[in-house]
């Protein structure tokens, strides 16, 4: 078969790691490839060297069978390779017109001639049938939409071949199910895909084949259409993974936190979050659910005192805590996994073990006087290292910076569950984790919960609250449904509410 | 911190070398032997005992604005205002000094006080008005030197007026000087003064502040990563404000240490360059407390030894100032010596075997082209004037 790209021993080192050690990759015209691996085995370094992004160290590339050196992305989109990043590029008070355009404006005399290309877009639109309207200004539409604007800004500059990295991570399920039947027309249209994902259920959806990377070497390249999930994933990690997360039934007990009618006026002067209402019991796991932006990261800050409320009652342990301080909330027994680990959760400048008491840096025993006791907590830090398998190269003296991203987490993770909490909030705690660390904070959260403590975890992967979740509930435009019982719902009835419809 | 301390100190020692280089290029050019100037720079600041003990004169402001510009940036802030609270802190010792009659055991302690009061208000200012506003540091401690220059301006001809000169105050009295004689007997007669004790101790306390202190861990996570600091409940705001006035305290006192100690009085119409040196000694001491005291006192030597290098040779004293500028320049690019550094010590580990090949060659490239002043020499050339 005709291959479109073919990389050939493709080497990358960066100071301290082999990126991409010997790998080799072809793309066959018309069909989509789909490239798996753990975060940081080498997928997106393999696909910034063909965009042009990085030059690789030994390797060749071969674009319609012809050797290429690729030096930037202008050039990479003059052979027709085309990238949907993950975090959309476009400029959100232009016209999707404007978008595309953007960089290659058609020009009548002195001004951009807008109107043809308006058409040519519109055109376009309709033949792989992506239902934009180019007239649309970024701001007004959805993030599926944006996603299809960037799609549209390759298929515009002619690509013949896309790659799309992650794509799904920002889209609801009936969203990702719109995506899937676009790559299939594409495909039809004799467009060639890659597909960077770690999702595999995505994987046998849409994908003609399979190449796994893990640390950097192609493990194998298999046929989608003979091969199994569970196989895919052993591939990836290297060993047997369990799907399901093992975990008895559920013991309630009293409530440790209960909100009422909560609502947030958030930074844009928006009602982000309105009249939410729910409680959180000893020995459960609450899942809330819902597409990135609607309404939980003003919860998740009203609830630790990021932000204040405008409206309504937070109550932990029984005491309002709706204008405590944060420190007094860390105090009654709230702990928090931030969603960005990098902003919030850590100081990566600040070595493991200082960032290990960040909350209680201040407090006997790892201070005395106002002098920090560098023994105690060097102490606490190699007990947290151990406990929670944070693996870091210089043990507690490792800068939080050089730590990967599964053990940065694992490290906030382990932080957090030693405060020993009442109520442990885990926001999107496995957020661009691989499976292995996936698989082991599931099982602390669960463990949490056996324990008879109360964990909140809001998440925007509905599989992650599936799993995990004893009750759910869904956030859509700052309003929180009803509070279900897991058992009653399934993917499709959470996705519906996810996406607005009530039932 | 004692991992990446060899390479800052690498990195601050290229600045330097490249800085005397670029010198040596100037000097040359201007018709005079880098060799000769350069050995009179030296000998000018370090030659006597007399002349040392000047060198730790100039040093001493130096050091404190040095420590000032260093510790708002370990804690996320750029004070560019240490001219200004330098300028105010002086003022404020210097009234005291000139308003109260008390012993000199009395009186030093309350003037550091002053001194201490009226910088860190300098710098509380702009402190609230980011906390609050969030006004950026940079400009409002900019506007606060101007103020701090009128106020001045104002001030001493209006309540403190010299005897003879409308543009300063009168003498500091003896009792409140920070000269000691001791101390000057030691260096024979130089301006040293108890200032270079204060630094020293200020010095100190900083490292030990940022170091081990829950007060330096909370100020310095303020200053790396605002959103994690809110996000473990500490008060950011506070501790903005907190950084601002301890680095204003700290440039304030190196005013007492320049007016009353280095200095017999106060100048009005002069906004004293040692806050913006203070930047420059900042950097290359690479922000920490002990690089800031190294750097404070490289630079008392070249300048006080630009003088005598003006006076023994051709060389243009401008020539010192741009060599500071120059090693400032450097300094302040350092991410380019660091990466260079990278790339070479990569390049050498990649390539084991010829990188004893590679030393010999090295070693004798620069004997065979005497003639050209090429960087190499020239820097080889001011190692040996350092010696003499």
């Amino acid at each position: 078969m005709e291959s479109v790209v073919e990389m050939k021993h493709i080497r990358k080192e960066f100071p301290g790691i082999v990126a991409n050690d010997d790998i080799s990759i072809s793309l066959h015209k018309g069909e989509i490839l789909a490239l798996l691996g753990e975060n940081g085995a080498g997928k997106s370094t393999l696909m910034s060297i063909l965009f042009g992004l990085y030059a690789p160290d030994e390797g060749s590339i071969f674009i319609q069978g012809k050797e290429t050196v690729i030096q930037n992305p202008t050039q990479a989109n003059s052979l027709g390779i085309g990238m949907v990043h993950q975090h959309f590029k476009l400029v959100h008070n232009f016209t999707i017109t404007e978008n595309i355009i953007l960089g290659m404006e058609p020009k009548k005399g002195f001004s951009i001639d807008t109107a043809s290309a308006a058409k040519k877009i519109r055109d376009l639109s309709e033949h792989y049938g992506l239902n934009v309207d180019p007239e649309a200004k970024i701001e007004d539409v959805s993030v599926g939409m944006q996603q299809r604007v960037e799609i549209l800004k390759m298929l515009y500059r002619d690509a013949e071949v896309l790659i799309f990295d992650e794509p799904t991570a920002v889209l609801t399920p009936q969203e990702i199910q719109d995506l899937m039947l676009i790559m299939k027309n594409l495909i039809s249209e004799g467009k060639s895909i890659i597909l960077i994902t770690h999702k595999l259920k995505e994987i046998m959806a849409v994908a003609d084949r399979c190449t796994v990377i893990r640390r950097g070497k192609v493990v194998g390249t298999v046929k989608v259409s003979e091969t199994s999930q569970g196989a895919m994933a052993e591939m990836m990690v290297g060993r047997t993974v369990s799907f399901t997360v093992d975990k008895k039934t559920a013991s309630f007990g009293e409530p440790i936190l209960t909100v009422e009618n909560l609502s947030v006026i958030n930074s844009r002067k928006v009602l982000g979050l309105s009249k939410a209402s729910f409680t959180v019991k000893k020995g459960e796991i609450l899942g809330i659910a819902g597409v990135d932006g609607n309404g939980q990261s003003e919860l998740v800050e009203a609830l630790t005192g990021l932000y204040p409320l405008s409206e309504g009652t937070i109550t932990l342990g029984g005491v309002d805590i709706s204008r405590a301080s944060i420190r007094e909330r860390i105090h009654r027994g709230l702990a928090h996994i931030p969603e960005d680990r990098q902003r919030r959760g850590l100081v990566l400048e600040y070595s493991l073990e200082d960032n290990l008491i960040l909350e209680v840096y201040a407090s006997p025993p790892f201070s005395r006087c106002g002098f920090l006791d560098r023994e105690e907590i060097r102490a606490n830090a190699e007990k947290i290292i151990s406990e929670f398998d944070v693996r870091a190269g210089q043990g507690a003296q490792t800068p939080a910076r050089s730590l990967s991203g599964g053990n940065q987490q694992k490290a906030i993770v382990g932080r957090e569950i030693s405060h020993d909490p009442d109520l442990l909030l885990a926001v999107q705690p496995t957020r661009g984790l691989d499976v292995g660390s996936i698989e082991y904070i599931h099982r602390r959260l669960v463990e949490q919960r056996d324990s008879g403590k109360a964990v909140l975890l809001v998440s925007l992967e509905l599989d992650e609250i599936l799993d995990l979740a004893d009750r759910i509930g869904v956030l859509y435009h700052g309003e929180l449904s009803e509070i279900y019982d897991a058992k009653v719902l399934d993917e499709h009835s959470v996705g519906l509410m996810m996406a607005g419809v009530q039932q | 911190m004692k991992v990446k301390l060899p390479k800052e100190l690498t990195v601050a020692f290229i600045a330097v070398l490249l800085g005397l280089a670029a010198g040596s290029v100037l000097m040359a050019l201007t018709g005079n032997n880098p060799f000769e100037g350069f050995s009179y720079l030296f000998r000018g600041g370090l030659m006597s005992l007399e002349r040392i003990g000047n060198t730790l004169a100039t040093a001493t402001p130096l050091i404190l604005t040095g420590l000032s510009v260093a510790f708002a940036f370990n804690t996320g802030l750029f004070n560019i205002g240490a001219s200004g609270q330098l300028l105010f802190g002086g003022f404020c010792a210097t009234a005291v000094g000139l308003t109260l009659v008390l012993p000199k055991p009395l009186i030093l302690p309350l003037m550091m006080l002053a001194a201490i009061l009226g910088g860190g208000l300098w710098g509380v200012i702009p402190g609230y008005l980011k906390a609050r506003f969030n006004v950026h540091e940079v400009v409002a401690t900019i506007m606060m030197n101007w103020i701090s220059y009128w106020t001045v301006y104002y001030a001493v001809p209006a309540y403190f007026k010299g005897q003879f000169l409308e543009t300063e105050s009168r003498k500091i009295p003896d009792y409140a000087s920070l000269k000691a004689g001791w101390l000057t007997g030691i260096f024979e007669g130089s301006y040293i003064n108890l200032g270079l004790i204060v630094a020293l101790a200020a010095v100190a306390v900083i490292a030990l502040i940022l170091r081990k202190t829950v007060l330096g861990y909370e100020l310095k996570a303020a200053g790396f990563n605002r959103d994690a600091s809110q996000y473990a409940g500490m008060n950011v705001n506070r501790s903005i404000i907190l950084s601002m006035a301890i680095s204003g305290g700290l440039a304030g006192l190196g005013g007492m240490t320049l007016y009353t100690g280095y200095a017999t009085s106060i100048q009005i119409g002069i906004l004293p360059s040692q806050g913006f040196d203070g930047i420059a000694v900042s950097l290359l001491g690479a922000n920490t407390p002990l690089g800031v005291l190294f750097a404070a006192v490289f630079f008392g030597i070249l300048h006080s030894g630009k003088g005598f290098m003006n006076a023994m040779t051709n060389v243009p004293p401008q020539i010192g100032d741009t060599i500071i500028a120059t090693i400032i320049y450097f300094a302040a690019t350092s991410v380019f010596i660091e990466r260079g550094i990278d790339t070479l010590s990569k390049k050498l580990k990649t390539e084991g075997m010829s990188l004893k090949n590679l030393l010999p060659r090295a070693r004798f490239r620069p004997k065979s082209d005497d003639g050209s002043v090429d960087h190499q020499s020239a820097a080889e050339t001011s190692d040996d004037g350092k010696e003499r």
